[in-house]
C-alpha cells in the first residue's frame, strides 16, 4: 500500500512540475520579449498582421488570463504554428522525435554496455593500472565537447579510413533500392520487422558514429558512478562474509555486489539519459541527423519562436517523464525506497 | 569577527568545509592535479597577455586577411588560417580571455543569485524554505542547456545574454548547496549567540552564515567550471553567444565545421583548446570532489 502511495505522490509531484514548466515557457514566450506578436510572426511581419495576432493571442489581456489561455492551448495540443514551415509545432516535433529518440536510445545503450563494465572492473582492480586508465578515460569522456568529437570521428572514420558514412540517417540511394517502410519512425526497428536487411545494415552503419559521439559523456558518468557504488558495496560485511565462505570472487562481484550497486547506477543512467536529450542536439548538427536538434538549430536561425518554445516544453516534459519513470522503476526493484 | 568564525569552524564538526592549505597539500600530492593546475595557469597567462603573445593580434581580434584563406599549418601560420585568412593560433590566443572570463562570470552570477536564496531558505525554514526550494526544483527540472537556449532565444543572441542565460539555469545548484551548509551552521553557538543578542535575521544571514559558506562554494565552483566552459562553448557553437568577427572557441569550431574534411585545422584546434581547458578543470575538480564533495550536504 505504501508503494502505491509513493507512486501516486511521485506522479502528482511530476504533474505539478510540468505545470511549473509551462509557467516558465509562458514567461519566456510572452513576458520576456518586448513584442511577442512580432516575434511570433517572424522578422518579416506587417503591422496589421502584428495587430491581428496580438488580438488573437490576447496580448492585451492581463497576464494570468493570457497564461490560462496558453495552458489551455498547450493541453489541447495546439502549440502554435512554426514560422518557417507553417505547420503545427507539435506535428513538426512528432515527425522528428523518433530520429532523435532512436539516436538517444542507441547512444545510451552503448554508454551502459561500456560504462557499467568499466566501472565494475575499475572497482575490482582499484588502484591498479586498469583503474587509473578507466578513471582518466571517464574524465576525458566528460571533457570532450560532443560537437568537436563528432568532427574528429568524421575525419578519422570517413576521410582517413573510409569505413563509415559521413552524415545523414540513411544513404540517399536507399530510397530507390530498398525503401524503408516507416512504421514507428525508428528505422532500426522498422527495417528489422519488415525484414529489410539491406536497409537495416545501412541504417546501422549510419548510426554508429553519432551514437558513439553521444555516448562519450554518459560513458564517463556511468563508469564513475558504477565504480563508486561498487566500491561502497564491496566494503560491506555481507561481501566479506561471502568471501570468507570461499565463494569465488567472480560470483561475489557479479551476483552479490553488482545487484546492490545497480540501484544508484540506475539513477545516474536515468539522469544522463535525460541530460543526453540535449546532447543529441549537437550530435545531430554535426551528423546532419534529421531530428529535433537540427530542427532546433533551424528554428534558432530563423528566430522561429513558436518552434523554439515548443521544443523547450517538449524537452523539459521528456526530462521530467524520464526522471519519473526511473524513480518508479527504482521503487519497484528496491523495497527500501518506498519506506523512506 | 573573522577569527571567531574560523575558530568555530575548526573546532566544530564541519569537517567537510575545506581550508585553503588543506586543498593545496592534497593537490600537490596528485600528479594529475598538478598537471591540471599547470595547464590552467598557462591558459590564465595566455588570457592575460594574449594580445602580446599572438603572432597576428589584429587577425585574432577579427580583421580579415583574404589573401591567405585556408592556409594549412605552416611556419608562418602554425595552426593554419580560416575562411577569412585569419591566423587560427592568434584567434585561439585572443579568444582565451573570453573563454575563461565568461564561465567565471556565469558562476559568480549563479552564486550571487543562488547562495543568498539558499542561506535564506536554510536559515528561515518554514514556508519561505518550502517556496524557495520548490522554485529551485522547478529550474532543476529543465535540462539546463535547453533552458539556457530558450532564454537566449528570448533575449537575443550575444555573449552577455548567453552568460545571463547560463547563470539563470545554473543558480539552483548553489541554492541547494548553501541551504545544506546553512542547515548545519544554524546549530552553531555563534549563530545562536547572535540571535540571542537580537541581531536581525538578515544580518545573521549575510554577515555570519554566508561568509562561512564561501569554502564549499569555492570548491563547488571549481568543480563546475569544466561543465560551464563546455556549456558556453556549446552555445557559441550554436551561434547563440559571441557574434562574429570576435574570436570564440565554440564559434570557431562552428565556422570550420563545413570544411572539416579538407581544411581540418580550422575546427580541430579551437575544439582542442576547449577540450584541454575543460579537461584541466575536470581533473582538478575530480580531486576536489574526492576529498570534500560539497554536494554531500544535499
Amino acid at each position: 500500500m505504501r508503494k502505491l502511495e509513493f507512486i501516486i505522490r511521485r506522479i502528482a509531484l511530476s504533474l505539478l512540475v510540468l505545470l511549473g514548466l509551462s509557467v516558465v515557457t509562458f514567461t519566456l514566450a510572452r513576458v520576456v520579449p518586448s513584442n511577442p506578436a512580432s516575434l511570433y510572426l517572424g522578422p518579416r511581419a506587417r503591422p496589421e498582421e502584428i495587430a491581428r495576432v496580438e488580438e488573437q493571442m490576447g496580448l492585451n489581456r492581463p497576464l494570468p488570463v493570457q497564461y490560462f489561455y496558453y495552458l489551455r492551448d498547450v493541453l489541447r495540443g495546439d502549440w502554435g504554428n512554426s514560422i518557417a514551415t507553417k505547420r503545427p509545432v507539435l506535428q513538426e516535433i512528432g515527425d522528428r522525435a523518433p530520429a532523435s529518440l532512436e539516436l538517444l536510445f542507441v547512444g545510451m545503450s552503448l554508454a551502459v554496455l561500456i560504462g557499467v563494465p568499466l566501472g565494475v572492473f575499475s572497482a575490482r582492480w582499484q588502484g591498479k593500472p586498469f583503474d587509473v586508465v578507466t578513471r582518466t578515460t571517464s574524465i576525458i569522456g566528460v571533457s570532450l565537447p560532443s560537437f568537436w568529437l563528432g568532427l574528429l570521428f568524421q575525419i578519422f572514420f570517413f576521410r582517413m579510413l573510409g569505413v563509415l558514412p559521413l552524415t545523414n540517417r540513411v544513404d540517399s540511394n536507399l530510397r530507390f533500392t530498398s525503401p524503408i517502410n516507416e512504421i514507428t519512425g525508428f528505422y532500426l526497428f522498422d527495417t528489422l520487422v519488415t525484414g529489410n536487411w539491406i536497409a537495416f545494415q545501412d541504417v546501422a552503419r549510419h548510426i554508429i558514429l553519432p551514437a558513439l559521439t553521444l555516448a562519450a559523456y554518459p560513458i564517463g558518468l556511468i563508469a564513475r558512478m558504477t565504480r563508486a557504488t561498487m566500491l561502497e558495496v564491496l566494503s560491506q560485511n555481507y561481501i566479506r562474509t561471502a568471501r570468507a565462505y570461499g565463494i569465488r570472487q567472480r560470483i561475489v562481484i557479479y551476483a552479490y555486489a553488482l545487484k546492490n550497486a545497480i540501484g544508484p547506477t540506475l539513477t545516474v543512467i536515468g539522469l544522463t539519459l535525460a541530460y543526453s536529450l540535449t546532447g543529441t542536439f549537437f550530435v545531430e548538427i554535426v551528423f546532419n541527423w534529421p531530428g529535433l536538434g537540427l530542427f532546433t538549430v533551424h528554428s534558432l536561425l530563423n528566430v522561429d519562436y513558436p518552434a523554439i518554445m515548443g521544443i523547450t516544453l517538449f524537452g523539459a516534459s521528456a526530462y521530467v517523464t524520464i526522471n519519473l519513470v526511473v524513480e518508479l522503476i527504482q521503487a519497484w526493484i528496491d523495497p527500501r525506497i518506498s519506506l523512506g | 569577527m573573522g577569527d571567531v568564525m574560523d575558530a568555530t569552524v575548526e573546532e566544530g564538526e564541519l569537517k567537510t568545509v575545506p581550508r585553503g592549505h588543506q586543498i593545496i597539500r592534497v593537490i600537490g600530492r596528485d600528479p594529475l592535479s598538478i598537471f591540471a593546475v599547470v595547464i590552467i595557469a598557462i591558459f590564465v597567462l595566455v588570457a592575460a597577455f594574449g594580445p602580446w603573445m599572438a603572432p597576428y593580434p589584429e587577425q585574432g581580434f577579427g580583421r580579415s586577411n583574404t589573401d591567405e584563406t585556408f592556409q594549412p599549418p605552416s611556419p608562418t601560420h602554425i595552426l593554419g588560417t580560416d575562411y577569412l585568412g585569419r591566423d587560427v593560433l592568434s584567434r585561439i590566443i585572443i579568444g582565451t580571455r573570453a573563454a575563461l572570463q565568461a564561465p567565471i562570470i556565469v558562476v559568480v552570477l549563479a552564486v550571487a543569485i543562488g547562495a543568498p536564496l539558499g542561506a535564506i531558505a536554510g536559515y528561515m525554514g518554514g514556508w519561505i524554505d518550502e517556496l524557495i526550494m520548490r522554485v529551485t526544483d522547478l529550474f532543476l527540472a529543465f535540462p539546463f542547456l535547453l533552458l539556457a537556449m530558450a532564454i537566449v532565444a528570448a533575449l537575443g543572441p550575444s555573449l552577455n545574454n548567453a552568460m545571463i542565460a547560463l547563470a539563470i539555469s545554473w543558480w539552483p545548484w548553489y541554492t541547494r548547496l548553501v541551504r545544506g551548509v546553512t542547515l548545519s551552521l544554524r546549530e552553531y553557538y555563534f549563530v545562536e549567540a547572535a540571535r540571542a543578542i537580537g541581531v536581525p535575521d538578515i544580518v545573521i544571514i549575510f554577515k555570519h552564515i554566508l561568509p562561512n559558506c564561501i569554502s564549499p562554494i569555492m570548491v563547488q565552483a571549481t568543480i563546475d567550471m569544466g561543465t560551464v566552459i563546455l556549456a558556453m562553448g556549446s552555445l557559441a557553437f550554436l551561434g547563440m553567444s559571441t557574434r562574429p568577427p570576435k574570436p570564440d572557441w565554440g564559434l570557431m569550431v562552428a565556422e570550420g565545421r563545413t570544411v572539416i574534411l579538407r581544411q581540418w585545422w580550422v575546427s580541430t584546434f579551437p575544439g582542442l583548446a576547449i577540450f584541454i581547458t575543460v579537461l584541466a578543470f575536470n581533473l582538478l575538480g575530480d580531486t576536489l570532489r574526492d576529498i570534500f564533495d560539497p554536494r554531500q550536504y544535499r
